[in-house]
C-alpha cells in the first residue's frame, strides 16, 4: 500500500514538473531582451553615432556554469591621456530581461581602460561592451559564453 | 549594515598606475525573482558608485539588475598626490555607503 502510495505521489510530482517545464518553455520571448532592446539601449546611451568593430576587448570564461555570477572584464586600447581617454564603458546583453548590464566612467585619471565586475547572464549569449572616447567615436567588442545555469529563469 | 573590502596598495611612485579593488556586501535584488509563494521578490539594488581622488571623481559605474550580488569592482588610478581616495556605493532609496583609503605617492 505504502509502496502504491508512493509511486502515486512520484507520478504527480513528474506531472507537475512536467507541466513547470512546458510553462517555462512556453514563457513570451518578450520577457527576455532581444537584439532590439540592446539596440534601444545603445541608442538611449549612445545616441546614433556609429559604432566601430574594435579597440573593446571583453574577456567572459567560455563556459559560465552559473549565470548568477559571471566574472567579467573589459578593456579599450587607449593612452588615456588628457587628450585622448575613454569616457564611458557599457556592457549590453542580448538576452537578459534588461539589456544594459553596468555603465562604467572612466577619466584621465584612470591611467587604464580596464574594468572587472561580476554579471548575471539569463542564457548563452554574446555580451557586447561599446566604448565612448572622448572625441565621441564608438568602439565595440563581444565575447560569447555559454551558460548552463541561467540566472532569473531557474530561481 | 552593508560590510565592505577595499583592496588599495600603501605606497605608488608618481605618475603609476595602481589596481584598486571595492566589494560592498549587497544582494543587488534583481526584481526579476519570485518567492516561494510565487509573490514577486521587489527590486532593491545599489544603483551608483564613485571613486573620489584627488578632488575628482576619478571613476564611476552605474549598476543594473544584471550586476551580481555583492558586487566588486577592480578599476585602476594614475597616482598623481599623496591623500584619501573616497568610496561611496548609493542604492535605489538614496542610502549611501561610504569608506576610504590612503595612498602615499613617492
Amino acid at each position: 500500500m505504502t509502496m502504491d502510495r508512493s509511486s502515486r505521489l512520484n507520478r504527480r510530482q513528474l506531472l507537475a514538473g512536467a507541466g513547470g517545464a512546458i510553462l517555462i518553455s512556453t514563457t513570451p520571448l518578450s520577457a527576455w531582451a532581444a537584439q532590439a532592446d540592446m539596440d534601444r539601449a545603445r541608442l538611449d546611451l549612445f545616441g546614433d553615432r556609429p559604432v566601430q568593430e574594435g579597440r573593446v576587448t571583453v574577456k567572459l570564461p567560455p563556459i559560465a556554469e552559473n549565470g548568477h555570477s559571471v566574472a567579467l572584464s573589459v578593456s579599450v586600447e587607449s593612452p588615456m591621456s588628457a587628450e585622448n581617454y575613454v569616457k564611458r564603458i557599457a556592457i549590453l546583453s542580448p538576452r537578459n530581461p534588461l539589456a544594459t548590464i553596468a555603465v562604467f566612467h572612466l577619466t584621465p585619471h584612470s591611467g587604464m581602460a580596464e574594468v572587472s565586475t561580476r554579471i548575471r547572464m539569463s542564457g548563452t549569449q554574446r555580451i557586447v561592451a561599446i566604448a565612448e572616447m572622448n572625441d565621441g567615436s564608438l568602439w565595440s567588442g563581444g565575447m560569447e559564453t555559454l551558460v548552463t545555469l541561467a540566472a532569473c529563469v531557474l530561481q | 549594515m552593508a560590510s565592505i573590502r577595499l583592496a588599495v596598495p600603501d605606497t605608488a611612485q608618481r605618475g603609476e598606475t595602481v589596481e584598486i579593488k571595492a566589494l560592498i556586501q549587497h544582494d543587488m535584488e534583481s526584481g526579476f525573482r519570485r518567492g516561494s509563494r510565487g509573490e514577486a521578490i521587489p527590486r532593491d539594488i545599489i544603483v551608483r558608485f564613485e571613486c573620489r581622488y584627488d578632488g575628482a571623481v576619478v571613476f564611476a559605474a552605474d549598476f543594473h539588475p544584471a550586476v551580481a550580488a555583492n558586487p566588486i569592482l577592480t578599476f585602476h588610478l594614475r597616482a598623481t598626490k599623496s591623500g584619501p581616495i573616497d568610496f561611496e556605493w548609493t542604492d535605489q532609496h538614496g542610502t549611501q555607503w561610504q569608506d576610504q583609503a590612503v595612498l602615499e605617492v613617492i
